[in-house]
């Protein structure tokens, strides 16, 4: 099981007009393992995620989930895929119309078809798991605070029990305090449900706490790959110039996008 | 410079917006009559335009037919006919202003705030957590909107012919004196089931167009507030604009021999 691979990358390239964003990323993800993706603003994580989530369809090569490929797949069959995947949004991205439990037994109701009552007190189980009460579950999106809204998001990634989870830089825009909390809590929800977590994020203590492997993405291409505890003798200079935020080194920022 | 390359450029452009809509177009229609069915979305859909639009849409109506009665009084008397009042007004009202007035007054209410919700939901990312949820964007959120649509004008517009002609009898009897008898033995005799028929025709389809024209708008915005007002104010233009020309087309359809 330790070395089943849960996603694999051959070679995918996408473009959107003449910007090339991902330009042959090459990637495994072992079963149970939590990569995380790190990177400046533009260098392509989340299309890189977006693939993998088959909201995007990569110009050319390969990717695999539990072996099957998914690039071309029928939407039908993508989301059968998706019902055994997770995702925590940048901006929580929680249904406005709806309250949270209702938000977080979406995935149950609409997707698995469980009947109201008995995916309400799932609901309510995960949102215990985030360190939420039940008062919280129904109130609606816009009476919480970002970091609830976080936890929301959290639960609702969670709540189908999904074997693949990802997280859109869960750590953005939280105090240092509750972005602690944030890491913890994926850390632990992640471990609990021995699931496979692929995390974008540019956030170095974030980094530090979730992952189990890291990955640089620059210019579309992966120029480094490794476990978390090697990465301060990475021998990168990319990799050294972005951990330490230096803002001389071979990485110059874009000025104009 | 080449002086081609710009109108080449604006003619590709415009190919591709119709290549999307096009594509959007069919893919709703396709997903109306594939399961699975979101009852509960439908019927919200059906309440907000249906039910909340009828007093925009009958005082619009209302005032039209008073309008059309006091118009072709004070062009008819002239020639003493006074008797073609009525049917001028159940006329005017059933086959052209009925429709076409209630479909503009719903672009306006319904379109745009249809664009409006679809359009923050892309830009806070809402329609890619529905897909991750193993939810249809489409079907969860374009096709229940474009049903209510579809159902819920005609019985808009039946409601608005009533009231229209209720509004010309209003005039005609407490304002111009005609006898309310004659002036209900004229409308009944001289209506045609086609008035009613072509009517309710076409706001079946404006009540697509509009629909299908405030889903796209917000399916497809980008660029956070300011896209989503564009959006809005596209979604409410477009509408209005395909509402007159099928409009021209479909009375055409109907009445020329």
């Amino acid at each position: 099981m330790a070395d089943e691979i849960k996603v694999r990358m051959t070679d995918v390239h996408k473009s959107f007009g003449k910007k090339v964003v991902l330009d042959g990323v090459t990637l495994d993800v072992k079963k149970g393992e939590s990569l995380v993706i790190i990177g400046g603003s533009g260098t392509g994580k989340s299309v890189t995620i977006k693939c993998i989530q088959g909201l995007l369809t990569p110009d050319s090569g390969s990717i695999q989930i539990d072996g099957r490929e998914i690039v071309g797949l029928p939407s039908r069959e993508m989301e059968k895929i998706n019902a055994q995947t997770g995702m925590l949004f940048q901006g929580a991205a929680l249904f406005d119309s709806l309250n949270i439990w209702e938000n977080v037994a979406f995935g149950l109701i609409q997707g698995k078809k469980m009947n109201r009552a008995q995916a309400k007190e799932i609901a309510v189980k995960k949102l215990a798991q985030v360190g939420l009460n039940a008062d919280v579950a129904t109130l609606y999106p816009d009476e919480l605070s970002g970091g609830m809204k976080k936890r929301v998001g959290l639960a609702r990634a969670i709540a189908s029990d999904p074997e693949l989870i990802f997280f859109d830089e869960p750590t953005t825009g939280l105090d240092p305090i509750m972005s602690d909390v944030i890491n913890d809590l994926i850390r632990s929800c992640v471990k609990d449900l021995g699931a496979t977590g692929i995390t974008i994020t540019h956030d170095m203590s974030s980094v530090r706490k979730i992952a189990d492997k890291v990955a640089m993405l620059y210019k579309g291409k992966i120029i480094w790959h490794g476990r978390v505890d090697e990465i301060d003798r990475s021998g990168n200079p990319y990799v050294e110039q972005f951990i330490n935020g230096r803002a001389d080194g071979p990485i110059q920022m874009e000025i104009r996008g | 410079m080449n002086i081609f390359a710009p109108v080449g450029r604006v003619f590709l452009n415009f190919l591709r917006s119709v290549g999307r809509l096009t594509l959007f177009t069919m893919k709703s229609v396709s997903y109306c009559v594939r399961p699975p069915f979101y009852f509960r979305t439908l019927f919200s859909q059906m309440v907000e335009i249906g039910f909340y639009s009828l007093p925009v849409v009958a005082l619009t109506t209302m005032f039209s037919g008073m309008v059309i009665a006091l118009q072709s009084y004070s062009g008819l008397s002239t020639l003493s006919s006074e008797g073609v009042v009525a049917s001028v007004v159940e006329l005017t009202v059933t086959r052209e202003l009925g429709p076409v007035l209630a479909a503009l007054m719903v672009a306006g209410r319904v379109g745009a705030a249809m664009a409006a919700e679809l359009g923050t939901m892309r830009v806070t990312e809402q329609i890619d957590a529905l897909a991750t949820l193993s939810t249809n964007p489409f079907k969860y959120l374009v096709v229940p909107r474009i049903v209510a649509g579809v159902i819920m004008l005609p019985v808009l517009v039946l409601i608005g012919d009533v009231i229209g002609i209720y509004g010309g009898y209003l005039i005609c009897v407490y304002k111009l004196d005609f006898n309310a008898i004659n002036f209900l033995r004229n409308t009944w005799n001289f209506m045609q089931a086609v008035d009613i028929v072509s009517g309710m025709t076409k706001a079946a389809v404006f009540g697509f167009i509009v629909t299908l024209m405030g889903c796209y708008n917000g399916f497809y915005s980008k660029g956070g507030a300011e896209g989503v007002g564009k959006a809005t104010t596209n979604a409410v233009v477009a509408s209005s604009i395909l509402i007159l020309i099928s409009n021209y087309l479909l009375t055409e359809l109907f009445f020329s021999r």
